[in-house]
């Protein structure tokens, strides 16, 4: 038996109608899966449609033409299997951390009691059990990252989505995010699709790695297998050999798409 | 600087004032006296008129009427304005029909509206909540209606994504948002809902602080005016102190402007 696969993307095609009544085309034939288990990770160029990919992946985008599946299901309205970790800060502001968390069980009908108490643990485990009583606008960056994991992970979604979601955070933080995240998730293994315009931090983080060409029509242009051992840590897997012949060799098809991008984006700004 | 300063220095310029309001409405300069009293009074005249007013307790009923009066047209005001912004904010249809009729009754002089009031509702307490409802609807309803339109668009999405039906979804941002921008306009419509009352008192009443400044006024008594401006402002801020209080309580969750939490 092979094992599932949670998010197929089969010539999914977004297109976006423009203000002057043009049709703008983000991602062509996009052609992508996730078996369940694995970790997945979309790196681009900026402005590449990898965050589209995502929404679509998420249901809040329908795209154009083509399909998505979720466990071999047509996926239809909002993707009810999936975590999504969002890139801007997401968390509602006039909660407090414990109750951020607490809401994603709270909707789903648990008692007000057993809700705050799994959401305390899950503080906890992200290491802000100190902080439940906090609002958001007083914690750090990080910290919020942090609640917004728990606030995801409470529901114990099938399917993790990520859209750069380390993206607003220092160096380090990320780092320290990012093997968060990793132990966190080497507990059950979701399937996750995780956003970013960081080659080192998506081949750091996963099994896979997805290239996406300069936007717009961007398409999917290469994928490769990460196949450094588990588990892992995010510092030293950087020192790694095998982590660098296999930075070098993506970073070769990716080069030519960020400078492509970045070509791109000076001349809409000379244009304009 | 410290506290004790400023508020030394806040003293200093009340002192500084009644003193030359003192000394120039009753030492001639060169001759004649700057402030006539007939029009400007005294401030010990005034003085003597707010502790008869307090020593006698007649103040107490025109006070208490006109605090009910706020307070209803605060309450009535606050919840139509509540309902209407909701319900335009998630009808964008019913809301650009209303829209310029909406335009059109907000920019009206509300003043103008106070002797239909009176005659619709007479001169009782209802004809000036009416017209405090008429200031504080709006300024409620712009707040709510922005509200509910300006919700993030993320945290918005992360709600969906987190399952909550359309119900929670106004339970837990739509509402909570709305409630966050009619708060921060608090101070204002609480304002409006005393200058409603007060305004329609003096336009025609038979009590309240804007009927004992008219009366005054009626009589050339400009000693009584005076004295029922202060009382006035005096009230005015202690209302506006007591939504400071509830105001903190409400909007934990908000950063303040200088940082402090």
């Amino acid at each position: 038996m092979t094992t599932p696969t949670a998010v197929a993307l089969e010539d999914a095609k977004v297109a976006f109608r423009l203000g002057d009544g043009r049709v703008y085309t983000a991602v062509e034939k996009a052609h992508l899966a996730v078996a369940q288990g694995e970790f997945v990770a979309i790196v681009g160029p900026t402005g590449c449609g990898k965050s589209t990919l995502l929404n679509v992946a998420a249901g809040l985008l329908t795209p154009a033409s083509g399909s998505v599946k979720i466990f071999d299901r047509p996926l239809t309205g909002l993707n009810r299997d999936a975590g999504y970790l969002f890139q801007a800060d997401a968390l509602f502001p006039w909660k407090t951390a414990l109750d951020n968390v607490a809401i994603g069980l709270e909707i789903m009908g648990a008692p007000r009691a057993e809700a705050a108490q799994r959401a305390q643990k899950w503080l906890t485990a992200v290491g802000l059990g100190a902080f439940a009583g906090r609002y958001p606008h007083m914690l750090s960056g990080g910290q919020r990252k942090r609640v917004a994991l728990a606030q995801v992970l409470i529901r114990d979604p099938k399917i993790l989505l990520m859209d750069e979601p380390f993206g607003p955070l220092d160096a380090q933080t990320r780092q320290v995010m990012g093997n968060l995240l990793l132990d966190l998730w080497n507990a059950d293994r979701k399937a996750v699709l995780f956003v970013t315009h960081d080659l080192e931090e998506a081949i750091a983080l996963a099994d896979r790695v997805v290239i996406m060409s300069a936007g717009p029509s961007s398409r999917i242009i290469g994928d490769w297998r990460v196949s450094l051992s588990r588990p892992r840590d995010i510092f030293e897997v950087r020192l790694d050999k095998e982590f660098h012949a296999l930075h070098r060799e993506i970073w070769s098809v990716l080069r030519d798409e960020v400078m492509k991008g970045y070509a791109q984006s000076t001349q809409a700004a000379e244009a304009v | 600087m410290s506290r004790m300063t400023l508020l030394a220095l806040q003293v200093l310029v009340a002192v500084v004032c009644i003193a030359l309001w003192q000394v120039l409405s009753t030492v001639p300069v060169f001759g004649k006296i700057l402030l006539p009293p007939f029009f400007f009074s005294n401030p010990v005249d005034v003085l003597a008129q707010i502790v008869k007013w307090f020593s006698s307790g007649v103040i107490w009923k025109h006070l208490g009427i006109t605090l009910v009066e706020s307070l209803l047209a605060f309450v009535i005001g606050s919840l139509g304005g509540i309902l209407v912004g909701f319900w335009f904010a998630r009808q964008p249809l019913v809301a650009a029909v209303f829209d310029p009729y909406v335009k059109m009754v907000n920019a009206l002089p509300r003043v103008v509206l106070a002797p239909i009031f009176a005659l619709w509702l007479g001169l009782g307490i209802w004809s000036k909540v009416a017209l405090g409802v008429t200031l504080v609807f709006f300024i409620v309803f712009f707040n709510v209606y922005q509200g509910v339109k300006e919700v993030s668009r993320t945290v918005l999405d992360n709600g969906r994504m987190l399952g909550m039906s359309e119900r929670q979804l106004m339970q837990h941002v739509y509402w909570p948002s709305a409630l966050s921008w009619m708060f921060s306009s608090l101070h204002t419509s609480v304002g409006f809902a005393v200058v409603g009352a007060v305004v329609g008192e003096y336009l025609g009443s038979a009590a309240g602080l804007g009927y004992l400044i008219q009366q005054a006024e009626g009589v050339f008594d400009v000693a009584g005016v005076f004295a029922g401006m202060f009382v006035l402002s005096a009230f005015v801020i202690l209302i506006d102190f007591g939504v400071t209080l509830v105001e903190r309580r409400l909007l934990v969750w908000r950063p303040t402007m200088d940082g402090r939490g």
